[in-house]
């Protein structure tokens, strides 16, 4: 058994390259997987952590439409309730830093909340009293220095980006005095009546909603772990069919001197178990490297789109080490199957009939071709029936493998019609001997193709979201400045003093409403040129914006009109409020519903809402000044008064951050598509000596051949390119229009980039030119001996 | 024995003069060819003895142009190919020389017919009533569109030899074309070849082991020490 083992594993010394190849293969597949995973993992763990922050996973709150008055708090205490008050917020440290506070009581805080141990009183007085303390996360400490903060301490267990600070210390960082957020509950503790008008008891909730609102963005990040990771797998599943048919004659050797099918099969699980660990454990720490490395983006990602915060640091899982070993070994044994199977079923003796491969391999692409029938089919009844964000993405797994699966056979059907046209002889052998080449190649073309469809159409829907995310913002951010006042009062003077020096100051106000049984957000919108000539509209009834201004027609977002299926004109109702849907808009970036009434309408309803925010016309290049002299006149913090172009450039920055991690994804991908062609052609060299030395030998040049052998690879590389593109698009049109809709509710026009489609096919065209040059240059400068000695009598 | 058939060189269609050849090899090189002298004229066939290793092959590959000689003189047909490049040697291989290896000799993915057809038509010689014949001659006529793999050891032999037949070469070289198959089929498939070769007038040099089929020829050269005695 040792030496049918040792027999077995000579094999590999004498072709390194293809042990290179499949450890490479595992290796990368494994890293792509793990890293998107250590991704996800990082920042679950952040989200459960956010969500147990001063125990909010168990503790009950009292909660306000706005912040309530302190002396509510007061007065509730002297109820009996045994509440804690607590005041979230964040202080802007400079351009690009900020401080998410959390100002506590911590005499009152209640024991789930206790959230650091203030020791033997050390840090309890420095803590309540001026300049106070802040309590952070080391790595939030690192990332605040230099702040002009009060003094800062290490603590473990708070969430990154965020600061525990005494609640006195937190309303004057914050400018909200006599103010608090809300107020913590034992859920056990005794309640002596009822809450006074205006207060809301929320129960103690497990699961955070940033982890809920982020859920769509790490299935996207997993369904692009994946993609890489079955393109990983082309290669693994190509190098050991090769490996196996090589060694052919050595184990009908070894079952002839008496090993049996079953100790043979053992041999070579025991030999896969062993790379596939070998492997996993390199792709574990390339894995790792990845995740370290896209992780900043993502965090930046999570925090701009979602405001959730994820360390930008990596920690070290032993579980997640684990399951990138298990998706090894797996990935290898589902690989190795078909393989193994053979093997396990070895006839002793050679067919008398050779193997035909032009039969065989027409009734492969037969099969292959039912295969791919089925899954589009499926693909086109999830389209027409499916529900659901997974229903959307087995929709594209379906897709995707559906078409690959297809890619050789549509190939073998050109090659034969390009042989049938042929006239010369050497253009017939080329045609004849591209379809003779392509079973070889035909997985690595596979991945080739998923990974330039990946390419077309996540950059498809990358641009057209940016095209149309631009263009919305330009409607959407009409206003010069956004104005959102500390205090009512103040907002009021501010109003009044802006209406000479304005063109137009209209307020932004909002309440918390419920509509079809989901809760909403209901704005007032006030009938003004501004909103009537921009406000982005995906349907509507003939005048609109009177109708709205009426105070009997609604405005909804389009995720909210998708949910419900939602159309112009039908009924829509409101606590208090009953009537019709005039117009759908689209409103990206935002997952929950929407809904927008005429401004007295709404403060028919919501009387109770604060006018602390605005949007100010003002002729463009005014706007600087005007801004400068309100924060003068006022005394503003910076943060108050925002401009268009910062609140563009903000969220265009969020955007690009967010595809930064998208796009180094799909250059993955397409590296370790090369890497498969490359592999494969440098396998396919080897076996190729016996086809060329005929047509050598006849009066072919070795220069010529070899001019040749590149032409075919990049004829093959073309061919797929081509068949690409339309999956590409369809790709697009699928993120754009399914699962998006799925995921966020809202679905996006497509437009197409054809000078891209040209960067991306000069950039697979030269890697397939790359991958060929290696093999291709070993022929051009074989010796003619290495050719000869194929016809010698032994080979 | 030193056979020379033909004085008149402007007949000659084949000829060497003082060809060297060694191998780098591990241990240095291995002389192979130490000085080989020889005249083959059109219409004449040879055969090619010698014990295995004595560098038959290797004389046969430098008559075909497919190595270069290291030292001495080959002419083929009137052009001296000792100093020729790739693209001349090829050339020469293509229009003039016909060769039959024991095995490896087909292009496995084109059918019979294909192969058949593909050196007459790469030398621009194609003639489907004479591949017809050939094929007819070889007993192929059944089996033209199956492919290289799907034949006996026999069939294809029979290919090898009516792909080369088919191009009418001036010269053709063979290396124990029937080597590989049992006697009695080698024999008849020897017998075919000898006789078409003499159909076509072409000058053949063939390696052989067997003293049989030598005796069949014009005449024999045997190598031995790197000469042809
Ligand atoms: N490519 C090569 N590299 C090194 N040595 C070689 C090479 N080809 C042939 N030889 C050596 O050259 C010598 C002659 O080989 P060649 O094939 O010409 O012999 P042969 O007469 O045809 O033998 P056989 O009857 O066995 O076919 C042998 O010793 C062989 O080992
Ligand atoms: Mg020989």
């Amino acid at each position: 058994m040792r030496v049918a083992l040792a027999a077995l594993l000579s094999h590999w010394r004498r072709s390194p390259l293809q042990l290179a190849m499949l450890l490479l293969g595992l290796a990368l597949a494994t890293a792509l997987w793990s890293g998107v995973q250590a991704i996800n993992a990082e920042a679950r763990a952040s989200y459960a952590e956010a969500a147990a922050t001063l125990g909010q996973d168990r503790l009950a709150r009292i909660t306000a439409q706005g912040p309530i008055p302190q002396e509510t708090y007061v007065d509730l205490r002297r109820a009996g309730w045994r509440v804690s008050p607590v005041i979230e917020g964040r202080v802007r440290i400079d351009e690009r830093r900020s401080l998410r506070l959390i100002g506590i009581e911590p005499l009152t805080l209640p024991a789930p909340a206790q959230q650091v141990e203030f020791g033997e009183g050390d840090a309890l007085l420095p803590f309540l009293t001026a300049p106070g303390l802040i309590f952070a996360a080391p790595e939030t400490l690192a990332r605040m220095e230099g702040a002009d903060l009060p003094p800062l301490r290490e603590a473990q267990g708070i969430p990154p980006g965020t600061g525990l600070i005494d609640i006195g210390q937190a309303q004057r960082l914050l400018r909200m005095e006599g103010l608090v957020s809300h107020l913590l509950l034992d859920p056990d503790a005794p309640r002596p009546g009822e809450l006074p008008e205006g207060l809301r008891l929320v129960p103690p909730d497990s699961e955070s909603d940033v982890a809920r609102l982020t859920d769509s963005f790490h299935l996207n990040l997993t369904a692009f772990g994946l993609l890489s990771f079955a393109v990983g797998l082309f290669i693994v599943h190509s190098a050991i069919g090769l490996a196996f048919e090589q060694r052919r004659p050595m184990f009908r050797t070894l079952r002839a001197l008496g090993v049996t099918a079953r100790t043979l099969t053992g041999l070579l699980l025991a030999e896969l178990v062993l790379f596939a660990l070998l492997a996993g454990v390199a792709g574990l720490a390339l894995g790792y490297l990845v995740a370290a490395l896209l992780l900043p983006d993502v965090a930046a990602t999570l925090r701009g789109l979602y405001g959730a915060e994820v360390p930008g640091t990596l920690a070290f899982r032993p579980g997640w080490a684990a399951a990138g070993l298990g998706i090894a070994l797996l990935g290898t044994l589902v690989s190795a199957s078909q393989s193994l199977w053979r093997v396990a079923h070895l006839p002793l003796l050679a067919p008398a009939q050779p193997r035909a491969w032009a039969v065989a391999s027409e009734r492969a692409l037969l099969r292959q071709a039912a295969a791919a029938a089925g899954l589009l089919i499926l693909a086109g009844a999830l389209l027409l029936w499916g529900r659901g964000v997974v229903a959307a993405f087995v929709l594209l797994a379906a897709l995707l493998l559906g078409a690959a699966l297809l890619l050789p056979v549509l190939l073998a059907g050109v090659l034969r019609l390009a042989q049938r046209a042929a006239r010369g002889p050497i253009a017939q052998w080329f045609w004849a001997d591209t379809r003779q080449q392509l079973p070889g190649l035909s997985l690595a073309l596979m991945a080739l193709l998923l990974a330039l469809a990946a390419n077309i159409g996540v950059g498809t829907m990358v641009s057209s979201f940016r095209l149309t995310f631009t263009g919305w913002l330009d409607q959407r951010l009409a206003f010069e400045l956004y104005l959102s006042a500390p205090d009512q009062v103040t907002a009021d003077r501010i109003a009044d003093w802006l209406e000479p020096r304005a063109e137009a100051v209209l307020p932004i106000v909002r309440a918390e409403t419920e509509v079809l049984g989901q809760p909403a957000q209901l704005y007032g919108m006030a009938d003004h040129a501004t909103y009537r000539e921009n406000w982005p509209l995906l349907a509507e009834e003939p005048g609109v914006w009177d109708r709205l201004a009426g105070g009997d027609w609604a405005l909804v977002n389009e995720q909210l009109a998708r949910r419900e299926r939602l159309a112009p004109g039908d009924p829509i109702r409101l606590p208090g409020w009953e009537g019709r849907i005039a117009a759908i808009y689209s409103d990206y970036g935002n997952p929950s519903a929407q809904v927008i009434l005429g401004i007295d309408r709404f403060f028919a309803l919501h009387p109770e809402a604060e006018r602390r925010r605005y949007g100010i016309r003002v002729a463009p290049a005014r706007a600087e000044a005007l801004a400068e002299e309100l924060r003068a006149a006022f005394d503003l913090p910076d943060e108050t008064l925002i401009d268009q172009a910062s609140l563009k450039g903000f969220s265009l920055q969020v955007f690009e951050r967010t595809f930064a991690v998208t796009a180094a994804l799909n250059v993955l991908t397409l590296g370790v598509a090369g890497l498969a062609m490359f592999a494969s052609l440098m396998v396919l060299s080897g076996m190729r000596l016996p086809q060329l030395a005929p047509v050598w030998a006849m009066g072919l040049t070795k220069a010529r051949l070899a001019r040749l052998e590149m032409l075919r690879t990049l004829l093959l590389a073309s061919g797929t390119l081509v068949a690409a593109l339309p999956l590409g698009l369809a790709l697009a049109w699928v993120l754009l229009a399914v699962v998006n809709v799925q995921a966020f509710g809202w679905r996006l026009p497509m437009h197409v980039f054809p000078l891209d489609w040209l960067t991306l096919g000069a950039l697979a065209l030269g890697a397939a030119a790359l991958a060929a040059a290696v093999p291709v240059r070993r022929l051009a400068r074989l010796r003619p001996a290495d050719l000869l000695r194929v016809f010698a009598n032994e080979r | 024995m030193r056979t020379v058939l033909v004085s008149d060189p402007s007949e000659r269609l084949l000829s060497l003069e003082g060809v060297r050849k060694s191998y780098a090899t591990g241990e240095g090189p291995v002389q192979v060819l130490a000085g080989v002298d020889m005249n083959l004229a059109p219409g004449e066939s040879l055969a090619l003895t010698g014990e295995s290793g004595s560098g038959k092959s290797t004389l046969l590959h430098l008559a075909a142009g497919l190595d270069s000689a290291d030292e001495g003189r080959i002419v083929v047909a009137g052009h001296d190919i000792s100093q020729a490049g790739d693209t001349e040697r090829a050339r020469l291989r293509r229009g003039t020389v016909g060769l039959v290896f024991q095995q490896f000799n087909l292009i496995p993915s084109l059918d019979v017919a294909a192969n058949l057809a593909f050196q007459a038509r790469l030398a621009g010689r194609h003639d489907p009533e004479w591949q017809a014949e050939l094929a007819d001659a070889l007993g192929l006529t059944a089996c033209l569109h199956r492919y290289p793999e799907q034949l006996s050891g026999g069939q294809q032999q029979r290919v090898a030899i009516g792909r080369t037949l088919a191009a009418r070469p001036r010269l053709v070289l063979a290396d124990e074309p029937t080597g590989n198959l049992d006697e009695a089929t080698g024999d008849a498939v020897m017998a075919l070849f000898l006789r078409l070769v003499s159909q076509t007038g072409a000058g053949l040099l063939m390696v052989t082991h067997s003293t049989r089929l030598a005796g069949r020829l014009h005449g024999r050269l045997q190598l031995s020490a790197g000469r042809v005695a």
